[in-house]
């Protein structure tokens, strides 16, 4: 009888321990950082404000470097069984996760019209990265197109128009040779222009591509066109930049100490990340001004950044919270701070009407401009193996700004390793 | 019966340390040895038997090369340079020269601060235009260079950065050594009548001898285990210039994901490292005589 009693009890004891429980849902995430500011000072006030809205729910987020080192960690930690849930990973990643299969569609985790809709309402552009077969695997967050930043009182002095700037390569061309200043034993004081070609120099690629009116990839992920005339057209571009206009210096430009030689005057213009777009212009001491990327045969840039992805490991009730989590996060009025915060992308249109975004645009245009360009852009570079297969296209990149190869050969390098690599995944 | 049971204690005093040593030193070596016979398992594929193939990909792989032969210039570079200037550094911090306790701080700093600060702050000293090693050749008049974006510059940027590091660090033993060395000696070698250079060459130098192995030992370590700065101030570009062979191993294994490859080319290191320590081990310990 005693027994009964006990066991009773000790049932009673795990139930209310067990309901407890479901009523309490901790979620682990992961989350990079790639451009300026007390990006992680946001994120844990928005996470702590969506924690009062939502009791029962406590979020971890967990700064982990880049992009790819919390890609490293992430999947590092499902390998280990260690409970996350979610994270914010590069939006390029998306076949790489589906191909170790981590992560669920959001077509599996919406249950409602509501939801459903909510899963449409981002930028078609900002989508692309994320739809694969049809299916939504990431939703966007920290999204970003490459934007050309330049020093109008550098144009001022030059005798250009700060009001217009260049709009095709001939036009950037030109105006980065009036721009490039020497002193009198021919030393450079002050560059024309700046792409940075350390870290991501695919992606800056992709947009010399694009204004080309090429793309790198397949939307399916299996194929890259690095070899095509286009293509080899744009390298040579970028190439010349260097090495015959002499308006930006030669060898790899590095990403990380870039936005610093803007502040400092040491280049006139650079084409950048969106994300940078609030500390630019927390430090700049001097006039600045956002444009598009110029055109060659069309404008172009492809999206960048993160996106929020579930993992597969999440429990029900996990991914329900997730879901929860990832909706309010992306929310217009969230959506919006974010944007003000960082530079980064409204990610869709409904944030841009909210009365924060709609004065903030208002009062400082170059915070539109990214979002302008989206109509422009393509996705970012994804393929199976991604990381791999722009190593290929890295490196070639690399060799023809530094001068040890010519594009052409290094493009069909690049183009025969990458095929090699894909050829698996037809 | 007493001889046996002493046995019997003696292994079992020995088993925990021989249990941690096999479980983190020897399992994993063989873990990695058998994962570089199978292929990379990915999702739903699981692993396969594949052979030497993947150390035919490696011979294969001119990156492979081409880290491997960065990694022996590193070494080339950084090893001698560092101990020499290790040696140096003692020796002056050593004498009697006031304020010696502030000079061996500054030596020791840049030992004690983490690597991926002193990355962040050379990343800055070597930018062009803006950084500290371009505004001082500037004011003797040279242009402006891309000290980390030009292949021909940037394993030697980095060579430098590294004996800034290394060499406070092994200055402290040296310190040490030189420190335990019997005055007496000094004085028998002044009645004898010699001059400090033979001094040093014939009673100093052979006295340090057994602190020289060890640090020539930590440093072969260091050259082919150092890879933090990478992460920040290049990611072993351009074009692979200023990759290194762990770095280039956790690219293959973290950013490709390809955990048997990445197994292939830790075989390859530690094949590299073990012909070192077995070289250095025969050369070096038979010349050297400890007290």
């Amino acid at each position: 009888m005693r027994l009964i009693a006990t066991a009773m009890v000790f049932c009673l004891l795990l139930m209310t321990s067990t309901s407890a429980l479901a009523q309490n849902v901790n979620l682990t995430m992961y989350y990079p950082v790639a451009v300026g500011g007390p990006i992680t000072k946001i994120i844990d006030d928005m996470i702590a404000d969506f924690q009062k809205d939502n009791p029962g729910i406590t979020v971890q987020a967990v700064y982990a470097g880049n992009y790819d080192d919390t890609r490293t960690k992430a999947l590092a930690a499902l390998n280990a069984g260690e409970p996350v849930q979610l994270s914010v990973l590069f939006s390029i990643d998306v076949f790489d996760l589906m191909d170790q299969d981590v992560i669920v569609p959001f077509d599996d985790l919406v249950a409602t019209d509501e939801e459903r809709q909510w899963m449409g309402s981002f930028y078609p552009a900002l989508m692309e990265n994320s739809t694969v077969d049809g299916k939504v695997y990431g939703i966007p967050f920290q999204r970003s197109t490459i934007v050309m930043y330049y020093n109008k009182d550098a144009f001022r002095d030059a005798g250009l128009d700060p009001e217009s700037p260049p709009a095709t390569w001939d036009e950037m061309v030109e105006a980065a040779k009036k721009l490039t200043k020497r002193d009198a034993s021919g030393n450079v004081t002050q560059w024309g222009m700046h792409v940075p070609s350390s870290g991501y120099p695919y992606w800056m690629f992709q947009a010399f591509a694009m204004q080309n009116n090429q793309v790198l990839m397949s939307g399916d992920g299996t194929e890259v066109y690095f070899d095509h005339p286009a293509v080899v057209e744009s390298l040579e571009f970028w190439r010349d930049l260097s090495h015959t206009h002499d308006v930006m210096p030669r060898g790899v430009i590095d990403w990380g100490t870039l936005r610093q030689k803007f502040l400092e005057g040491s280049t006139a213009m650079m084409w950048h990340t969106t994300g940078n777009l609030t500390p630019v212009r927390n430090e700049a001491r001097f006039d600045f001004g956002v444009a598009m990327l110029p055109a060659k045969q069309r404008r172009g840039s492809p999206t960048g950044g993160g996106n929020f992805y579930v993992f597969k490991q999440a429990s029900a009730e996990e991914r329900k919270a997730a879901l929860q989590f990832i909706r309010w996060m992306t929310s217009p009025e969230r959506a919006a701070d974010w944007s003000i915060a960082t530079g980064y992308v409204g990610v869709r249109p409904d944030a841009y009407a909210t009365p924060a975004l709609s004065e903030y645009v208002e009062g400082f245009a170059a915070a539109a401009v990214a979002r302008d360009q989206l109509e422009y852009a393509t996705a970012e570079f994804s393929t199976y193996e991604t990381a791999r297969v722009k190593k290929f296209l890295d490196d070639a990149i690399q060799s023809v700004l530094t001068g040890q190869a010519q594009p052409t050969q290094a493009l069909q390098g690049a183009q025969s390793a990458a095929d090699r690599v894909l050829r698996a995944y037809k | 019966m007493y001889r046996v049971s002493n046995q019997v204690y003696g292994w079992l005093l020995f088993f925990p340390a021989a249990v941690m040593f096999f479980l983190f030193t020897h399992f994993p070596i063989l873990a990695t040895l058998k994962a570089s016979f199978f292929s990379t398992p990915r999702g739903a594929r699981p692993a396969r038997f594949v052979g030497l193939e993947n150390y035919r990909v490696m011979f294969d792989d001119p990156v492979f090369w081409k880290v491997l032969g960065n990694n022996f210039i590193f070494a080339a570079g950084t090893i001698p340079l560092s101990i020499g200037l290790a040696l140096l550094m003692a020796v002056w911090v050593n004498g009697k020269l006031s304020g010696r306790s502030i000079v061996r701080t500054a030596y020791f700093t840049p030992t004690v601060l983490p690597m991926i600060a002193v990355a962040n702050i050379w990343l800055f000293f070597y930018t062009p235009q803006i950084g500290l090693l371009d505004g001082l050749t500037g004011l003797l008049g040279f242009p402006s260079r891309n000290w980390l974006g030009e292949p021909s510059t940037v394993m030697s940027c980095l060579i430098v950065m590294t004996i800034w590091k290394e060499a406070g660090f092994f200055m402290i033993f040296y310190l040490a050594a030189l420190q335990s060395i019997s005055p007496e000696l000094q004085d028998a070698g002044r009645i004898e009548g010699a001059g400090r250079w033979y001094f040093f060459r014939r009673v100093t130098w052979p006295l340090l001898m057994p602190t020289t192995v060890f640090i020539l030992f930590n440093a072969v370590i260091n050259a082919f285990k150092l890879v933090d700065h990478l992460f920040i101030m290049t990611k072993g570009g351009p074009n692979n210039a200023s990759s290194l062979l762990l770095y280039y191993i956790y690219e293959v294994a973290f950013s490709f994901w390809d955990t048997a490859y990445a197994s292939t080319l830790t075989m390859a290191l530690l094949a590299v490292l073990a012909v070192l320590a077995l070289s250095q081990f025969v050369y070096l310990e038979r010349r050297t005589h400890y007290q």
